[in-house]
This record gives C-alpha cells, structure tokens and sequence, in this order.
C-alpha cells in the first residue's frame, strides 16, 4: 500500500496516503479549539480528582464532603425559621389560631407539610377518596374537629400501634365471625339506608332498626348520629367512606375494614404538628 | 506538536504492538471499574438495625423488580436539601448492603420510595396499587390490581440460599422455616415469638387487607411498608455515618 502523503489537486487538502485502486483519502483532521477543548476536560478531570473525594481511598485536598455540607446546609436554614419554629412548638394550636403572624406562618407551612405527608390519603386539597380515606373538607369529623382533636389524631394515628395513646377502636366483623346471618345484615343495611330516607324496603327497614339498636347504636348512636369518642362516623349523613348504597353497607358489615393513620409525633417536629392541625382544621368546616 | 498522533500507521500495521496496547487500554477499563470494589465494605455505615428481608419481604422485593417498579420510582435519598425536606434523612450504604441487586434506580417518574415504609396504612399502599387514579387522581402509574393472587411460595428457600451465597446472612433457621414465617409475617393472628425472634421488629399484618390468602399484594406491601424503617435515625451519630 503507497503511503505517500500528498496535497490533493482539487480540494488543496493534504491525503491520508492511503490509496486503494486509484481513490484516495482525505485527512480531515478534528479542529483544534475541539482538541484543545478535549484535553482541557482531561486535565480538569484529573484536577477535580486530586480535589475531591474520587477514589475509594482518597478524600481529596479540599475536606469536602457531601454529607457534612448537606448538614450544615439544612442546620442555617433551620436557624432562619428557628425563632418562629420555636414559638410554633410551645404555642398550643388555639394561641397558634389566635396570632396573625404564627397563624399565617402556619397556614403556609401546614399546607406544605400536608402536600408531602397527608395528600396521598387526604387528597390534594383534603377531599379524601373512596375506600376508607376521610376527607378532610367537609364538616364531619369521625375523631373529633377541635384543635386539640385534630392535634392527637395527628400525633398519635389512628390504630398504627405506634403509639400508646393512639385512637382505637374495633367494629365487630358482623358477617365474617357469624355475629349476624346475612339476612340479617341486609336488614341492618337497609335500616342504615333509611336513615337517610333512602331505602326502598320498608319491612326489612323495620326488621333491621331493631338489630341496629341492639348491635350498632351504643357507638354510631340511636339515630346513627355517631360518636367522636369511638371514632363511630355518622351515618345519617351524605358521607360514606367506603361507597355507597346497600351493597357497600353489606359487605362492610359484613367484613369491617377499619382505617390506619400513622402516628406522626416521631416523624415530623412538634411544630409541623402544630402547624398542620391549624391547616387542618382550615380545610373544612368547624360545627 | 502532535504530529505523532497521526502516526497511527505503525500500530495498525504490527499486529502484536497493536494486541499490546489494546491490552493496556482494556486493562484501565477493567482496573477503573474493578478496583474500587474493593474498597466497597468501607462504604458501609457502622449503624445498627439493618437485618436481612423476611421472606415475604424477600418474595416483595422480587416482585418490585420483576414488575419494574423501579423504572419509575428510585429509592436513593440523594444529600440535598430538597431531598431531606421531602423523603427524610439521606440513603446510606448500610440501608441497601443485603440488596442483590440495589434498587436505587436512576429516574424519577414517581416519588421516591426509600423511606416510604410506615408513612401511608396498608390499606393505602393496596387500595393505591389497585388503583392508583383512585386515590391520586393525577398519577400516570399502572394499576396492579391481578396482584390480588395467591403468592408463589414453593421456591423460597432457593431464594434465600442464593442470597445466602452472595453475602447475606440468612441462618439454616431461617432457610429451614421461611415458608412458617411467611405465612405468619402476612396473618396477623399468629404467634409472633418465633418469627420476631428471627426477625427482629418486622411487623405482621394482614397487609392487603384479607388474611385468609398470602397473595403477591401481601408481599409488595410488606416490602414497602419496611423502606426505610430499619435504622433509626435518633440514635445515629455523625461518626457512625462517616465513611472511613
């Protein structure tokens, strides 16, 4: 193979000397500010090593650490809100409800918190889901809507058995554990229906009142106005957390599925705590 | 300057200079991507609480990867402020030392799972993987809801072993009574001493809700619910994070 480098006739450019049967190459070398620029990564590269911690046994010349500077990172923006936190922690929720500039602080940082730690069960703006996740905006509250209420819902959850003082309580399993027949529970159902004037079968309606205020009424109340106390939820109302309509009733009667909130006291500061149960109670309704 | 460089005639002409220095180029590849394995071990945070996967834990985690649930959700709290604020405390190495493989992922569709374990009731994680619109109404995920079927047991002890033969400590015990204890982590009636016993603080529960059936939901949830949870971040100290 010739090797003979020469210039090209027609382009002025110089041949790689390669030829074969009589074509020739080209050499079109990369331009030099691309050169350049690829060496200078290298050297930076290797610069960048020697300064930082880039090999398993080398911490580099700077003492630089990820993990340290994210620490004092997050420590001065803690002491920027520190003052105001600090008030926040003491402060109970009412004098917290009380004062424009903690309450304005409280809405704006609640909202936040409950966007990262609530809104996936509560909604995005508290509305809840179907399915046993209560919306927060409206004006039953199956725990209770004061301050204080919604304060040790928030702190202690609601049967997570991650704290003592946790809201508990247990509805029966009707169906499941053979309490009830499932005539029985039909009956039940339609009673529930007709406390809202909805049933349609006003003989099993009647059948059912009477197992109602034997099994039902000393926690969801004669009139099935329900009771706080026992996180018992109304059911005289408009509001149903596991759907609606006598088939939904049935079946959780007949296999009651309770729900689980965390309790946050461990997860997130006393005045997070604080600030979401003033956002909270923001949501909805206060009767 | 660099007329030399262009002089790469003499290589590609002498067959064994050119094996040669392919050799040496492979070679730094291979050194570069080897050698700090070695090193690996001292990546490992000296914390205390990190135990292998249940069994039904085990049993989630292999159906997280085969559902590729980390395309779309990492589990990898990197140290920036925005991370800490939203997900907690940064990932460390100890968190994810009997992961084979390591599910950090590297995108983002989702939120990241890390430490999503106890933050949402069991009725959330599987009502939300049923149907996740349901509970969020802007969420692109796919429902999961055939997870609803009863869980492939009958090769469990496998699993273990073949984790056992990469590093984790998984006792004859615990290989012995991985079918007891899976059944026992998913029915929350059952006696808890020697399960607990062999498995320090993992939680029992009916995680989906039935607990008649250990189905494929039972495991997922189980898996998800104990992200994160293991080292408890109160008694860590800043030394113990440092990584020699």
């Amino acid at each position: 193979m010739p090797t003979k480098i020469e210039k090209d006739t027609l382009s002025g450019q110089e041949t790689t000397g390669h030829e074969w049967d009589g074509l020739k190459e080209l050499n079109t070398p990369l331009p030099k500010w691309w050169l350049w620029t690829f060496y200078a990564t290298i050297v930076f590269g290797l610069v960048w090593m020697v300064i930082y911690p880039s090999l398993p046994f080398w911490r580099g010349t700077s003492g630089w650490i990820a993990r340290e500077a994210i620490v004092e990172e997050v420590r001065a923006a803690e002491a920027r809100h520190a003052p105001m936190m600090a008030r926040l922690r003491e402060a109970t929720p009412a004098a917290i409800q009380a004062d424009d500039e903690m309450r304005g602080f409280a809405l704006a940082g609640g909202r936040i918190a409950f966007a990262n730690n609530c809104a996936a069960c509560h909604g995005a703006g508290g509305q809840g889901a179907v399915g046993g996740f209560p919306s927060l905006a409206d004006d039953e509250w199956i725990w209770g809507g004061s301050l204080e209420e919604i304060q040790h819902t928030i702190r202690h959850g609601i049967r997570a058995n991650e704290s003592d003082e946790q809201r508990m309580s247990m509805m029966p399993r009707f169906g499941a554990d053979g309490l009830l027949t499932s005539a029985q529970i039909n009956d039940v159902a339609e009673h529930v229906l007709s406390l809202t004037g909805r049933a349609t079968d006003t003989a099993a309606a009647g059948r059912g009142a009477t197992i109602f205020a034997e099994q039902c009424a000393s926690c969801h109340g004669e009139r099935g106005e329900g009771n706080r106390e026992f996180g018992a939820p109304r059911l005289n109302d408009q509001i149903w957390l596991y759907g609606e309509g006598r088939r939904a009733i049935a079946s959780y009667i007949h296999n009651p599925r309770m729900g689980v909130m965390p309790s946050w006291q461990g997860r997130l500061d006393p005045a997070v705590v604080n600030m979401l149960t003033v956002y909270v109670q923001s949501l909805g309704r206060v009767n | 300057m660099f007329a030399w460089l262009r002089d790469h005639g003499i290589i590609e002409r002498n067959v064994i200079l050119m094996g040669v220095l392919t050799l040496i180029t492979v070679s730094i590849g291979g050194l570069v991507q080897i050698v700090p394995l070695f090193a690996a071990e001292t990546t490992i945070e000296r914390v205390s609480g990190v135990r292998p996967y249940t069994p039904l834990e085990l049993r989630g985690r292999d159906i997280y990867i085969r559902e590729g649930c980390y395309v779309c959700h990492s589990q990898m709290i990197r140290p920036f402020r925005d991370e800490l604020e939203r997900y907690g405390h940064f990932s460390l190495a100890a968190e994810s030392m009997y992961d084979h493989p390591f599910q950090w992922g590297s995108k983002r569709t989702g939120p990241d799972l890390a430490r999503v374990g106890g933050r949402y009731s069991d009725d959330w994680q599987a009502a939300h993987l049923r149907s996740p619109r349901a509970l969020v109404p802007a969420s692109v995920m796919p429902p999961y809801a055939f997870l609803d079927r009863p869980l492939d047991v009958s090769d469990i002890q496998g699993r273990m072993r073949a984790l056992r033969a990469v590093g984790v400590p998984y006792t004859d015990e615990m290989i012995q009574n991985a079918r007891a204890d899976l059944v026992a982590q998913a029915t929350p009636d059952s006696d808890p001493a020697a399960f607990q016993g062999r498995y320090a603080r993992a939680r029992q529960a009916a995680f989906d809700g039935n607990p008649a059936v250990v189905t494929e939901m039972d495991a997922l949830v189980a898996y998800l619910q104990m992200l994160g949870t293991l080292v408890d971040f109160r008694d860590v100290t800043p030394e113990q994070l440092r990584q020699p």
